[in-house]
């Protein structure tokens, strides 16, 4: 054995030993609100390398054998649901899906019932849909499995908004100074808030636009319960120059309940057009969490021209809920 | 970014009182002959370098892996194939760590039906890591064959497991720790080991 | 049974005589008998009470609690909800009506009274329906009610939404001479709301509740107030504009008086963060500029009193999504530590705030149920004694109230009431507290 000169180096691991991982803090996936640039970043990166997967022959790995993941959603949702089945097969969990009707909710089973119930069949995730905002916060305060939330009434929509910001970088070099038009309801949009908090919080210069009826209220002065996005009513003034566009569905009882007067009167103020988009980005993409109310939110043209990245953002949805589920794994962990 | 330190006592690092004197085993000329003559042996035993792709283990067997192409393309003039493997989702103790590791991406160039795979890995001791990349290489398909290279075996296989191709054979008490530096990863090109108390000479 | 007891050595602050002194308060029969910096003749077999470091000063008055009972009793009892309040020195309680049945009529009166009399520790005096079981459509039997022996008439928990019938409500009150608490809310603007309309609201995901939602009702309040000379009692203030309307309308005259809780004095929309269902109460918990109107109305007089809107309700209640969950807090053992915030931090005077607990809400109910909220030689010996600087946590699970719906759990407060006296007899006491020489 050789012995030349010695250094004085830092100790490392070897044997293929993982890079020790510090970044992720996160037992239950509730909102982005509380996720650091670093957590999110590590999603990203994850995501990229699910989404390998997804385009091999076998595109199953065997990392979540062994645990099982159970949906619950009351509130109907074929295409979000699907994709968290997806990705949990792919990653070779057992899955279960339960679909509360309203029937057991007037039956009286509180929520919190149904949960440990659900916990006392030996879930580790469970991925909760709810109509009211802070079902999934409840949860979290008394399951000891993880929850992911799929949606909770206006509150978050956290793998949407993971989800929106991978397929942004699949076509943007980076999300920092990226301009980000989100047009809608903004008000009653988990999805828009999610967006508003993951891309502001990786650098994003976003304008929200919608009917006044329609904007979050507090909005100008948000701080610091709430990121700085610009706000505008003019749908031209928030296209402009942006490089990407997002559109949100508009639900129907919005007329109803008098917020606008009428859909038409919707659709003409703030429809996203090829005229409009004329004034985006030359490279501007648009988006939508889906399902898209054609010719109301989008025009048809747009939703199935070239810049639509709506169903990328569809496969990208399994891709991201994989990546989650993965980095939720790890038992040991104090909470 | 690591400096060097070289003084007399730059090697006794004070580390809780003991005193422990990292030997270095390999260094930069050493690993190049040793990789010389790994590409020539993977050259050898198949005879040819048709059919034949190398594959990475992430994270130090990938540059080793891109050293024997270039190697290979050297001596051969044929350009092998590079892959790059990130066997995390298959390993067998993710659930027993308190945040699972971080994935990368995993890059496999071509098909491997019928395809010769080289896994290359830094060092090889458990046998665990090779494990995982077995069962990832075998879900993009049905190799021809697979052999291992590695640049260190320091023995202590807890699986059936045995390297094709060995660098150098460190043996090493489990308490003693193997380092290896690549310049792709960390600016230098070294094996060391850091002996446990009382095995310096 | 003592007849006699001696209260020595406390801070004796009585804003209704102007006293603020340290002495001896002696009570014999049941009745205030002397006030001195030290007090000579002590009767044989005189209790005593040390109270020194503490301050003294005339029981507590609520003007405004929910006791649940009838129809509701897993949330609260008279018999709980009495012992919660004297735990956090209240005296008298006026309970609100919106109990099942409502207190809408004799028998119900009669029944709250009976319960009184037998389970609670302290005064217990109804408060009656405005509206025959508040449907706010029929005017209940006021008169029928007044002789049966209620303080006041109130719907709370609804507002009479329909302006001519609250006009005939006011008029119709004339007759009595009793106040008419609005508990006040647009229906239409507050509908289907869950917290303060503004920014925490947007970063929750819930519906607002404007302030015009209160603001407009105090307005049209005002107005009928005015038309028809009544008098009306502001339930709960909580926004900037209601207190701006209250103090111009003082101004100009009109017969108005309005009540603030301590939560409201305290406490922002920030409580709610983390979708916590027991700061869920209603009007909400508003703004920090809100908060700093109230505490500035409360000084200048165009708050009158201090009440705790106590609202009990049960565990499973409050644990379920935020938007299924009761509004209320239960707020009778917190209310003088979380105002004792505002002392110690100097924004309010510590004189002031025994007023607006004790003399101001005696002043509305009026000399028919007895003297009450003062330290006056020959009255009844209501009397609480407090800690101004003791420091404690806040415990739910220590609560005497059957609510343990509090968002001040776990939290530090300074300021503790030791003892409270009722009537001369001691109807709760801290541990702490030692008989004195």
């Amino acid at each position: 054995m050789e012995v030349s000169q010695t250094t004085m180096e830092p100790k490392l691991k070897t044997d293929s030993a993982p890079p020790e991982q510090k970044i992720w803090q996160h037992k239950h996936i509730l909102d982005l609100d509380d996720f650091t640039t670093a957590e999110i970043e590590l999603v990203m990166q994850t995501t990229k390398a699910m989404h390998e997967i997804l385009s091999r022959p076998i595109k199953k790995v065997p990392t979540l054998r062994g645990k099982t993941v159970v949906t619950l959603f009351y509130e109907a949702s074929t295409r979000t649901r699907s994709s968290f089945e997806l990705g949990a097969k792919n990653l070779s969990a057992d899955i279960s899906n339960l679909t509360v009707s309203s029937s057991s909710v007037t039956k009286g089973e509180s929520l919190i019932d149904t949960l440990e119930t659900i916990e006392a069949l030996g879930a580790d995730i469970i991925v909760i849909r709810h109509p009211h905002s802070g079902a999934p916060d409840l949860a979290s305060k008394h399951v000891k499995a993880s929850i992911i939330n799929a949606g909770d009434g206006w509150h978050a929509h956290p793998t949407q908004a993971l989800l929106d910001l991978y397929t942004m970088l699949q076509h943007k070099n980076s999300i920092k100074g990226l301009k980000v038009a989100i047009i809608g309801d903004i008000i009653h949009s988990r999805v828009a808030h999610s967006n508003i908090w993951g891309l502001t919080k990786m650098g994003a210069d976003v304008t929200v636009c919608a009917p006044s009826t329609l904007l979050p209220k507090g909005i100008e002065n948000p701080q610091p319960h709430f990121p700085k996005v610009k706000v505008t009513t003019n749908i031209d003034d928030a296209i402009r120059g942006a490089d990407v566009v997002m559109g949100l569905r508009l639900q129907l009882e919005r007329q109803q309940n008098g917020l606008i007067p009428s859909i038409r009167e919707y659709a003409a103020l703030y429809r996203i057009t090829e005229e409009r988009l004329a004034n985006a980005a030359k490279d501007v993409i648009v988006m939508h969490p889906g399902p898209v109310n054609e010719d109301i939110e989008i025009a048809s043209s747009v939703v199935h021209g070239s810049r639509s990245v709506i169903n990328e953002q569809v496969t990208n949805g399994v891709a991201v809920r994989m990546a989650l589920f993965y980095l939720l794994t790890g038992g040991n962990r104090d909470e | 970014m690591w400096k060097y330190a070289s003084s007399p006592l730059a090697g006794k690092i004070t580390v809780r009182g003991f005193f422990m004197t990292r030997k270095i085993i390999m260094n930069e000329a050493d690993i190049k002959r040793t990789l010389a003559r790994i590409s020539h042996e993977i050259i050898e035993r198949n005879k040819s370098t048709k059919n034949i792709v190398l594959i990475g283990m992430r994270t130090r067997g990938v540059p080793l892996a891109k050293r024997l192409a270039a190697n290979i393309e050297l001596f051969e003039n044929a350009s092998i194939p590079v892959g790059v493997l990130d066997f995390s989702l298959y390993r067998d103790d993710i659930s027993s760590q308190n945040v699972p590791p971080i994935v990368q991406s995993t890059d496999i160039p071509t098909g491997i039906d019928g395809k010769i795979i080289v896994l290359v890995d830094d060092v090889l001791y458990t046998g665990r890591s090779v494990r995982a990349a077995l069962d990832a290489i075998i879900d993009f398909g049905r190799p021809l064959s697979i052999q291992l290279a590695v640049l260190v075996d320091r023995g202590h296989r807890e699986l059936p497991i045995r390297a094709d191709y060995v660098g150098k054979n460190i043996p090493s008490a489990r308490n003693e720790e193997i380092q290896v530096y690549l310049t792709e990863t960390d600016n230098v090109d070294e094996v060391a080991i850091i002996p446990e108390p009382g095995r310096e000479d | 049974m003592n007849k006699a007891m001696l209260i020595k050595g406390g801070r004796i602050i009585d804003p209704s005589q102007k006293l603020d002194i340290i002495g001896d308060l002696l009570i014999v029969d049941g009745k205030i008998k002397e006030i001195a910096p030290a007090v000579q003749n002590i009767p044989e077999d005189c209790g005593s009470l040390d109270a020194k470091g503490m301050i003294v000063c005339p029981g507590f008055i609520d003007f405004h609690c929910h006791l649940r009972q009838p129809g509701f009793e897993e949330k609260e009892t008279i018999s709980t909800g009495s012992k919660a309040a004297a735990k956090g020195g209240f005296t008298t309680i006026c309970c609100m009506p919106n109990t099942n049945p409502a207190i809408d009529n004799k028998a119900t009166v009669d029944f709250i009274k009976a319960t009184a009399a037998a389970d609670s520790c302290i005064r217990v005096l109804p408060i009656g329906c405005i509206t025959r079981g508040r449907n706010g459509k029929e005017l209940a039997d006021m008169g029928e009610m007044v002789e049966a022996g209620i303080v006041a008439v109130s719907d709370d928990g609804s507002t009479i939404a329909n302006s001519r019938i609250m006009k005939q409500a006011l008029e119709y009150s004339l007759i009595f001479n009793i106040p008419i608490c609005d508990h006040c809310e647009d229906i239409d603007l507050f509908e289907g709301g869950q917290i303060n309309e503004g920014i925490m609201a947007t970063r929750l995901g819930l519906k607002g509740i404007p302030n015009a939602a209160e603001e407009n009702i105090v307005a049209r309040d005002i107005a009928l107030a005015k038309l028809t000379g009544a008098g009306v009692h502001i339930c709960h203030i909580s926004t900037e504009g209601a207190v701006d309307l209250v103090r111009s309308a003082k101004k100009d005259g009109v017969k108005i008086s309005a009540e603030v809780t301590p939560h409201h004095l305290t406490m922002t929309e920030e409580a709610v963060l983390g979708f916590d269902t027991n700061a869920k109460v209603n009007p909400p918990l508003r703004s920090q500029k809100d908060v700093e109107a109230l505490i500035l109305g409360l000084k200048d007089g165009t708050i009158d009193m201090i009440a705790t809107d106590h609202a009990p309700h049960t565990d499973n209640e409050k644990l379920r999504e935020f938007a299924t969950a009761p509004f209320g807090i239960s707020g009778f053992e917190t209310a003088l530590g979380s105002l004792m915030k505002l002392v110690h931090n100097g924004d309010i005077d510590i004189n002031l705030m025994i007023s607006k607990l004790t003399e101001a809400p005696a002043q509305i109910i009026g000399n028919n149920f007895g003297k009450l909220g003062t330290l006056t030689q020959g009255e009844t010996a209501d009397i609480t004694i407090f800690d101004p600087n003791k420091e404690w946590t806040v415990n739910v699970n220590e609560f005497s109230s059957k609510g343990k719906n509090n968002p001040l759990n776990g939290q530090k407060l300074k300021g503790k009431v030791k003892a409270t006296v009722f009537g001369g007899e001691i109807v709760y006491k801290d541990n702490s507290m030692e008989p004195g020489a």
